[in-house]
């Protein structure tokens, strides 16, 4: 038994199908990279399992609980942490704030709080702006405050939804030694939604590949990159 | 957010010439009404300003909250003979109430939408008040005697209820709540997924907002001595004038609304005296054309307000009289 169980979720909005029947565990300590084409259903996905969206059917079980119907507060505060693929830093506030924000989640004092989002600041390389407004951060800077403001809530899984789309080749670097040091050094399981194959491979223990909303394949990245319904669901039927 | 001393050295000077200011105009029971009305809507537009600059949620119709206190103070007075100076209390409190079960309905709105749904709550509340004439007295309102004749006691309660107000406001910002209003204000959805309960937390905004309006409403009746539903539920004189107090001095900081009631009290005056009679009397009339212009200005160059832009003033004040100098 995982941390996470996704039994036959399904999502209908309206007619269209964005998620059919996505079954999946994760285990403790395990990154799982999540990967389809565009509107595969990967963020819908996300906001299933953190409730933006009621599901249609099935079930989400974290660590025991039956999360399906619980509401998005109180899924964060059970320790699910996630970011979002458009970024949304609190853009009025300073960098620290930002963090302080999230941190409260578990502290309950300005001054533990203030420790906790610095120590996270650190972890992210986020600590010499952290008197910066959120606003005035490169793309870069967000999408790693994205990181800081989850890591803040002290969860035990944590949802990347594209967290390294934008950014060049040395902060691509630098994003992929934050997420390996996110499960190494804080023992925090990983779900990782991404486009940028460098970094899906190169991070993930295990893939499970969706393409219109349905499961293809899953299994090791080897493995996963050889599937021949992989190839088509992203190069179309003529790469055969 | 830094967590210096509670207040600076300049708060202090500030809160210490409010003490005395009311001597320094022992000549004028004018001048001393002005301080008077100055401090209640420091009470009223640090209470918009939590709940609408803090945050997020923009009430465009705070005149609900002060005419409910108002009227509380004013009830028992009317039917039981109860003195309205237990208004001060319990108008906080029935506010409060009415704040949270009108929150039930308004809170499920957001932007625009929740700005139309609480003034149609004031709306309601005004017109209900004033066809209820069997329990309100209608629109011929209630009368009370005022307490005293001098302003020395009214001025110094009412600076320190503005002073409480200010405070409590100062105290929420730098705990969880205040991070927790800033977090809403700032991105609803992002709040979720930090673990914010953001229905709580608005409530929580709510109460202690109307909690305040309430309390102003209740000073108002005591030292008026007189209220009828026009009157303590308008839009235009409470709720838009409470808006203005908050864009002017600064939404969403500490002293904006204390800046925001001194420039909206006296330029209310100016007008009502039709520049203390130099002008024509139609300049009166002028009054919400100008308010009007102002809000644009403020808008446009100020968006941060007096207090928020602070810096930004400084900085053009200084410019210019350099240029004048060289």
């Amino acid at each position: 038994m995982g941390i996470l169980t996704l039994k036959n979720v399904t999502k209908n909005f309206g007619g269209l199908t964005a998620v059919n029947k996505v079954s999946f565990t994760v285990e403790e300590g395990e990154i799982l990279g999540l990967i389809g084409p565009n509107g595969s259903g990967k963020t819908t996905i996300f906001n299933l399992i953190n409730h933006y969206f009621p599901v249609t059917s099935g079930e989400i079980i974290f660590k025991g609980i039956n999360i399906t119907h619980k509401q998005t507060h109180e899924i964060a505060m059970l320790g699910i942490g996630r970011t979002f693929q458009v970024v949304k830093p609190l853009k009025r506030l300073s960098v620290e704030d930002n963090v302080m924000a999230a941190a409260f989640a578990r502290e309950t004092t300005f001054e533990g709080a203030r420790k906790v989002a610095r120590e996270v600041l650190e972890f992210t390389h986020l600590d010499h702006v952290a008197h910066m407004k959120a606003g005035g951060l490169p793309i870069a800077g967000r999408k790693r405050l994205e990181i800081a403001k989850a890591l803040a809530t002290r969860p035990s899984l944590l949802l990347l939804d594209e967290t390294a789309a934008g950014l060049n080749p040395s902060e691509l670097d630098e994003a992929i030694d934050i997420i390996k040091a996110i499960r190494s050094d804080l023992g925090i399981t990983i779900i990782i939604v991404e486009h940028i194959m460098k970094v899906i491979m190169n991070i993930s223990d295990r893939i499970h590949a969706i393409a219109f909303g349905t499961t293809i394949t899953e299994g090791s990245p080897e493995e996963v990159a050889k599937n021949p319904t992989v190839i088509e669901a992203y190069l179309g039927s003529d790469y055969h | 957010m830094e967590n210096k001393k509670f207040f600076s050295k300049g708060e202090l000077i500030l809160i210490l010439a409010g003490l005395v200011l009311p001597f320094v105009f022992f000549f004028s029971p004018y001048v001393q009404g002005l301080l008077i009305f100055i401090m209640m809507w420091v009470v009223l537009g640090t209470s918009w300003n939590l709940l609408a600059g803090y945050t997020g949620q923009v009430s465009f119709g705070h005149a609900a909250y002060f005419g409910i206190g108002a009227y509380t103070a004013a009830l028992p007075f009317l039917h039981f003979k109860i003195s309205p100076w237990w208004g001060l209390l319990t108008g906080g409190i029935m506010a409060v109430i009415v704040g949270y079960l009108l929150g039930v309905i308004v809170f499920r709105l957001r932007g625009p939408y929740f700005a139309l749904g609480t003034l149609a709550s004031a709306e309601i509340l005004r017109i209900a008040f004033g066809e209820e004439e069997w329990l309100t007295n209608g629109h011929n309102g209630i009368l009370y005697i005022t307490t005293w004749v001098t302003k020395y006691p009214y001025y110094f309660i009412i600076f320190a209820l503005a002073i409480g107000s200010v405070l409590s406001v100062k105290l929420l910002m730098r705990r969880r709540e205040g991070y927790y209003f800033l977090s809403i204000r700032e991105d609803e959805d992002a709040a979720m997924a930090l673990g914010i309960n953001t229905k709580k937390y608005k409530n929580i905004s709510m109460v202690v907002s109307s909690f305040w309006a309430g309390v102003a409403g209740a000073f108002y009746f005591i030292y008026m001595g007189f209220i009828d539903s026009d009157t303590v539920f308008a839009l235009h004189n409470i709720s838009i004038i409470t808006i203005l107090v908050g864009i002017i001095g600064g939404v969403g900081t500490i002293w904006g609304p204390a800046v925001g009631a001194i420039i909206m009290v006296l330029l209310q005056e100016l007008f009502r005296s039709a520049i203390f009679g130099l002008a024509p009397q139609w300049v009166s009339g002028m009054h919400a054309f100008v308010f009007g212009l102002l809000v644009i200005f403020v808008i446009l160059y100020l968006p941060g307000g007096v207090v928020g832009d602070w810096e930004l003033i400084k900085k053009k004040l200084h410019i210019n009289s350099k240029t004048e100098k060289s």
